[in-house]
Formats: C-alpha cells, sequence, structure tokens
C-alpha cells in the first residue's frame, strides 16, 4: 500500500469513526452518561487538586479543600442508578466498564466504598497546607487504581 | 521413481535435523557471567522497571503483597490462556533452588532450566536486551523476596501451540539483540529506550502483533488490540501521544492524565511499578517516548 493511499484510508477511517463515535455517544442510554458525568465531575476536582499537587499551579487552601468536599459529596452518591446491567462494554460501544463488575458487585461497592474514605481522609487536610494535601491524594489515586484495574478496559 | 523418493525423504530430514538444530535450547553457562556480582539493592530498581510484579504477583495486588510471586493471574490470547507461574524463591513451586545462569538463561533465551522454551508471553524478547550486571542485581534482590508454596498451573494452550519446539521457530523470526529505535539519541533518550524496550517491555501491549504473534517492528508503539481482553492500548509515538514530557512522567507516578482521568486495566498495575523508580527514570521514558517514529 502506498503512503498516500495509507493516508487516504486513514482519513476515511478517521471521518468514519469521528461519525460513529458522535452517534454512540448520543444513543448512550441515560445511566452510562451519569455515570461518565459523575466521574468527570470527579476529574475536574481531581485536578484542581493534582495541579496544586504537581505543582503546576500554587496551592490555594480555599480551592483545594472545595475541591475535597466536592469529593467527598460525589462519594455519597448512591449509585444503584448508574449501573444497570447490560451497559457494559461488551454491550455498548463508548463505555469502557468491563462486565466483572456485574460479576463482582460487592467488591466493586467496596472500593468504592475506599474512595470514599480516602475522600474524607483528603477532606480532612486539604485545606491546611501543600505537603498533607500531598500527601492525602496519594492514597485517593490509589482507590481510583485499584477499582479500574479490575473493572475498566484500558482505552 | 525410487530414486527420486529417496531424494526427498533426504532432504526431507536433512530439513528436520536443520530445523531441529536451529530451533534448540541455547543455555548460558555460569563461566560467562563468572566476573558479576549482584547488588541486592540496585536489583530492587530492575524489579520494578522489568515490571515482574504485574503479572506474577496476584491479580490486583498492592504494596508487600506485590513481592509475593505466586503466579496464578491469567492471560487469554488467540493462541490459548497463559497462567503465570510461581517464580517466587519456594525452591520447589517457585525459582529458588536456580543457579544465576538458568536465572539469565530463563529471561534472555527464554529456556527453562530443563531446556524447554518458555511461551514469549514472557517477555525474554525484551529482556534479552538488558544488561547482564542489571540481572545480577536482579537475582540477588530476588533473594530478599518471599517464598511461596502455591503450585503452578498448566498453560491453557491447544495443539498446535502446545508443541514447545515450535517456539524455537517462532525465536527464529522474532529474536532481535537490537533496540527499535536507533540512531543518534541524548543520554536520557538512550536510558528511556533500555527502560521502555528492555525492562518495562511497554511494546508487548502498545504495538500491534502480525498473525504468528510476533511484534510488528515497523509499528512500534503505534497501539493494538488489548491482547488479553476487551478495548484497545493506545499509540505512544509523538504524533497520537500529545502529552508533555512532564505530564507522561507524572502519569507514570501518579496514574493521572494530564485531564485528571486515571489509567484503566493492566496499565494501573505498570504504574504501581513506575512509581518506584526514580523520577529521571520516568523523564527519560517520556523523553524516550518523544523520540519514537510517528505512526503513519
Amino acid at each position: 500500500m502506498t503512503n498516500r493511499i495509507r493516508v487516504l484510508a486513514a482519513a476515511t477511517f478517521a471521518i468514519i469513526g469521528v461519525g460513529a463515535t458522535a452517534t454512540i455517544a448520543q444513543d448512550l442510554p441515560a445511566p452510562v452518561q451519569a455515570r461518565q458525568g459523575q466521574f468527570q465531575i470527579m476529574a475536574l476536582n481531581v485536578g484542581i487538586l493534582g495541579g496544586m499537587a504537581r505543582g503546576n499551579a500554587e496551592y490555594d487552601a480555599t480551592a483545594a479543600q472545595t475541591a475535597a468536599d466536592n469529593l467527598v459529596a460525589i462519594s455519597m452518591l448512591d449509585q444503584s442508578f448508574h449501573w444497570p446491567e447490560g451497559t457494559d462494554n461488551m454491550a455498548l460501544d463508548g463505555t469502557r466498564a468491563l462486565p466483572a463488575i456485574w460479576e463482582n458487585l460487592p467488591d466493586v461497592v467496596e472500593k468504592w466504598g475506599a474512595f470514599g474514605a480516602a475522600a474524607e481522609g483528603l477532606a480532612a487536610v486539604a485545606g491546611t497546607g501543600l505537603e498533607p494535601m500531598q500527601a492525602a491524594l496519594g492514597p485517593l489515586g490509589a482507590t481510583c487504581g485499584s477499582c479500574h484495574d479490575a473493572y475498566r478496559a484500558p482505552q | 521413481m525410487r530414486r527420486l523418493i529417496v531424494i526427498a525423504l533426504v532432504l526431507g530430514l536433512a530439513t528436520l535435523a536443520a530445523g531441529l538444530i536451529a530451533t534448540r535450547p541455547s543455555f548460558v553457562h555460569g563461566t560467562e557471567l563468572a566476573g558479576l556480582t549482584g547488588d541486592a539493592g540496585a536489583g530492587e530498581a530492575v524489579f520494578w522497571a522489568a515490571g515482574c510484579a504485574s503479572c506474577h504477583a496476584a491479580e490486583g495486588a498492592t504494596d508487600a503483597a506485590r513481592l509475593v510471586l505466586a503466579g496464578g493471574q491469567r492471560f487469554a490470547s488467540d493462541f490459548g490462556t497463559f497462567v503465570a507461574p510461581n517464580i517466587s524463591t519456594d525452591p520447589v513451586h517457585g525459582i529458588g533452588d536456580w543457579t544465576l545462569a538458568q536465572f539469565v538463561t530463563a529471561l534472555q533465551n527464554g529456556i527453562s532450566p530443563e531446556g524447554r522454551h518458555y511461551y514469549p508471553a514472557f517477555p525474554y524478547t525484551a529482556y534479552r536486551l538488558a544488561e547482564r550486571q542489571d540481572l545480577a542485581d536482579l537475582w540477588a534482590f530476588w533473594q530478599t523476596l518471599p517464598a511461596s508454596d502455591t503450585p503452578s498451573l498448566p498453560h491453557e494452550v491447544g495443539f498446535p501451540f502446545s508443541i514447545r519446539r515450535a517456539v524455537g521457530a517462532w525465536n527464529l523470526l522474532n529474536l532481535s539483540d537490537e533496540f527499535v529505535v536507533a540512531g543518534d539519541l541524548t543520554e536520557q533518550q538512550a536510558r528511556g529506550r533500555y527502560l521502555s524496550e528492555a525492562l518495562a517491555h511497554c511494546a508487548e501491549c502498545h504495538t500491534p502483533r502480525d498473525a504468528l504473534g510476533g511484534l510488528d517492528r515497523s509499528a512500534w508503539m503505534t497501539g493494538a488490540p488489548n491482547p488479553s481482553g476487551s478495548g484497545t492500548i493506545p499509540a505512544l509515538t509523538p504524533d497520537r501521544l500529545r502529552w508533555s514530557e512532564a505530564d507522561i512522567a507524572a502519569y507514570l507516578n501518579d496514574g493521572f492524565t494530564p485531564d485528571f482521568d486515571s489509567a484503566g486495566g493492566h496499565m494501573v498495575s505498570v504504574i504501581r511499578n513506575m512509581a518506584m523508580l526514580p523520577e529521571a527514570d520516568r523523564l527519560a521514558i517520556a523523553a524516550y517516548l518523544k523520540a519514537l517514529p510517528s505512526d503513519e
């Protein structure tokens, strides 16, 4: 295959791909959209803290406390309606949720609880200084990883 | 006619003999390693960089449990399901009674002490490029690890892939003593190349494979279907992974993307390893990724 044909083919796939993704995002069931929105709010707030922890933004005690409090609030949202059966990545395009979630629900619930505990630990110190906040952010990140390790597809 | 049959038979036998010779197991001998003294402290960094725990510790293990290399994780593939063996220091169920030469033979030639070919789910194809001093250090660190008496489970691999000798032929096609990324590299990029290509074996997931399961070295790190499970593994070439070097190094440490999404799948475990390395090594990997040829 010449390079030109390869580029053309790639461009064609890219266009089809973008079209398909747009359709899929629109068609995702409301609970999937809701949980993805939940994790986006989570990422936004982790990002406030992570930016400070990485030294990309100056430490701001009020903002750090607010972000940590938001994470606690998210952890308290009851998850019953976000995860109906049949919304895994085998059933739907546009989600990375693995079927294993529904095969191991008690473990998933325990891991969600661990996120809540880490968020509370973070909220207890986030406003008191950069170093304590950094120290408490690590364990919170570990709770993201421990769930995603088992229950989220790579991409 | 009879003469033709004889010639065909002779040729066939010669080919078979040549094949058996070409695919025979090759051992590293103790004399080749006589000058090496392992340093366990230095070996710990090699252990994390080489990612041993990601496959050989129990599924989802964290902290001290990652040092218990009892095996048991399952890796589905097109060729069957591979089950990570016990490589702890237990002399019966693990590899506690091995010599350094047997350890290096396993890591760099893919050959067991009994002369069996390992399946290339075990990345000896990458470790082949490792410095032997690093492997001696790693073996010294190994001696500090706990023993587990969990028996290894057999791989679930059907015919014809169950013929181990065929791996010898596969090795003829896929074992290389050269790094993939060539040309002038800075010292930092070269360190990153060593970490990525020889130890961390990033390409095992991030590079597509050919029909026989060999890495497509012409499409290095351009992303691939997940070799073991669903989803795809993203490309790392600079045209596709547009994060800054600082962002890449930070991700390898705390697991957060630049927009603070977090890693999924096996990469979570990889980051647990990478977080144990010095910051300079994470930055070196980032510098190497920026030196990759783009995906066209």
